[in-house]
């Protein structure tokens, strides 16, 4: 197999706050391949963008720190380098598009000031060399009449416009890692597809490896080629998007694949919707079992006690329940 | 130009009042006679046409004596205001963003704070000579804290937005996060203050010039104009009368250009009119 660009071995990453220490990240594992675009989903506060973070360093300090565990990229742990040396890999080599694109714009500074100022720091170029490739991503993104547009300030500019503008400033510096948090949860329906479409055709042409953090399965389906499941800081199953739409295993996918609406024209909904019962557990009392016991319809008395482990099958996929075999 | 000048009247009447100010002080050696001239024989007289603004007891020209004041008014209160401005803005940032020197600096502004302005010129002044600058000093002092804290809530509030996160992610360094992405958007708030702090400058001037802790008296300033003649008020008011008014238009003048600033640079305000 080709040497994979991120090798993310056992990381936990946890908050010590003044109620007990919130376990965000227990134990997660995975690789991604260059060129390949991965999607970690889960709901609200299962690590997601917690994940996203400590690959980066960028955790709020003095409150979440990476515990345990090694994030491998291009030879070399990211954990045990020092900030000088992470700052170069910031931006240059792994870049990050966040979910705000309304506020990740700085508002007193051009757009163009801000794509160039990202590749003045890691490319040794000229204020003039900087602004004129600020310009060519400008156009890549596909933004019309671009060498003017780049005077212009985040607020002339709409939603989705400022988020090709954010992802114009990640890929300026043609990173090997895009880190995608929500890139498309704050724009409407319309504008998403376009975005998703723009990073995956932008990807194609600058061979980066997109990590897509996602709440919304539409857009894993969309776009990625192997997923991740998180609940409560755990991967529960990992699959190639196609074997996992077609066969998910474990009953959270499950039960997350139930509560999708879906809408047949024509014909009126036959059926409730599905939910999932109950909330998500308390991360801050350690979890003996399964972390989905308390809600999952075919838990038995050892899914409490136990926790079950990752097995995985021929196809590469994996599963994390007593109940379900690869 | 017309339409901004409907849409801020203030601002463009108290530029207008400063300019006027400002231009009469500049030209003050040209279009008027010594200020420090002694007339023994014209003591006390009413305005005429010698004395546009008449004399006062040792027979100075009152006008003269006016025009020259406004210099060192405008003098003291730019340079409080720059200096203040300058050297706040800088421990504001550093306190805002680093928050290792913050509690530090803090405590020693609000040490600072708790001095006040004439009993620091007295002291100063008791220990060096009187002068100009001394009196600048003594101002300054008190009034960095007030720029400190402003610029430092500007940051911790700035320092918290998105946009700064996705700065670090692009790999920025502390130093230039604060100058490029922060310092920006100090610079309304500071303006507005920078006219406040100037217009106290020269009200605190004034009364230390008139409490004879200020600006030596043989310099012609408005606080020292006021308190030699304050014994002749009933005989010569005009003698306080001109500098008193001088004062309160460029207090007033001032005071309007930053009321107007902070409305025309709050973009919260959305334009109504």
């Amino acid at each position: 197999m080709e040497e994979p660009v991120l090798d993310v071995r056992d990381l936990r990453t946890h908050f010590f706050t003044q109620d007990g220490v919130t376990r965000a990240v227990d134990g997660l594992s995975f690789t991604i391949a260059p060129g390949e675009t991965l999607g970690i989903v889960g709901e609200s506060g299962c690590g997601k963008s917690v994940t996203a973070l400590s690959i980066l360093r960028l955790l709020p300090a003095g409150l979440g720190r990476t515990v345990g565990g090694s994030i491998t990229f291009g030879g070399r742990d990211l954990l045990t380098l020092d900030e000088a040396e992470m700052r170069r890999i910031r931006g240059d080599r792994i870049a990050m598009v966040f979910q705000e694109p309304m506020t990740s714009l700085n508002p007193v500074l051009t757009v163009g000031e801000q794509i160039a100022e990202a590749v003045m720091i890691h490319q040794s170029k000229s204020k003039s060399e900087a602004w004129a490739r600020a310009a060519e991503m400008l156009t890549l993104v596909r933004i019309p009449d671009a060498a003017r547009r780049v005077h212009d300030y985040p607020h002339q500019f709409s939603g989705g416009m400022r988020q090709r503008v954010m992802i114009a400033i990640a890929l300026s510096c043609h990173p090997q890692l895009l880190i995608a948090d929500e890139p498309t949860t704050a724009l409407d329906v319309t504008i998403q597809a376009q975005i998703l479409k723009l990073m995956l055709e932008l990807k194609g042409r600058i061979g980066a490896a997109i990590l897509l953090i996602t709440h919304d399965l539409g857009v894993v389906a969309e776009t990625c080629q192997r997923v991740i499941v998180m609940y409560a800081g755990r991967k529960v199953e990992e699959a190639p998007v196609e074997e996992l739409f077609d066969r998910p295993l474990h009953p959270y996918t499950r039960g997350l694949m139930g509560s999708i609406p879906r809408h047949r024209p024509g014909i009126a909904p036959s059926r409730r919707l599905q939910e999932i019962p109950g909330i998500v557990p308390n991360l801050r009392a350690p979890v003996a079992g399964c972390a989905f016991a308390p809600r999952c319809p075919q838990a038995t008395p050892r899914c409490a006690a136990e926790a079950p482990p990752l097995r995985r099958d021929a196809t590469g996929h994996e599963v994390s329940c007593w109940e379900a075999s690869p | 130009m017309k339409r901004f000048a409907r849409r801020n009247p203030t601002i463009v009447i108290g530029a207008i009042l400063l300019i006027l100010v400002a231009l009469a002080a500049i030209a003050a050696p040209w279009v008027t006679g010594d200020p420090q001239l002694l007339t023994p024989n014209d003591r006390l007289q009413s305005p005429n046409a010698n004395y546009w603004l008449g004399t006062d007891h040792l027979g100075r020209d009152v006008y003269a004596r006016t025009l020259h004041g406004a210099r060192i008014s405008l003098l003291v209160g730019l340079t409080v205001a720059a200096l203040s401005v300058a050297i706040g803005l800088f421990i504001g940032l550093a306190a805002g963003y680093w928050r290792r020197v913050d509690t530090l600096v803090m405590r020693f502004m609000d040490g600072l704070m708790s001095i006040p302005a004439i009993l620091l010129a007295i002291a100063l002044v008791s220990l060096n000579k009187a002068s100009v600058f001394i009196v600048i000093v003594a101002i300054t002092i008190p009034e960095i804290p007030r720029v400190v804290r402003l610029v430092r809530s500007v940051v911790l509030t700035v320092r918290e937005m998105p946009y700064i996160e996705a700065a670090v992610s692009g790999g920025s360094r502390g130093g230039k996060i604060v100058i490029r992405h922060i310092l920006p958007s100090t610079v309304a708030p500071l303006i507005v203050q920078a006219t406040y702090i100037a217009a106290s400058a020269i009200l605190i001037e004034a009364g230390l010039s008139f409490l004879g802790a200020g600006v030596p008296p043989e310099i012609p300033t408005w606080g020292n104009m006021i308190a030699q003649s304050r014994l002749f008020v009933a005989r010569a008011p005009w003698t306080v009368f001109a500098p008193g008014t001088a004062l309160a238009l460029v207090i007033l003048a001032v005071n309007l250009v930053g009321d107007g600033l902070r409305d025309f640079l709050d973009v919260r305000l959305a334009r109504r009119m």
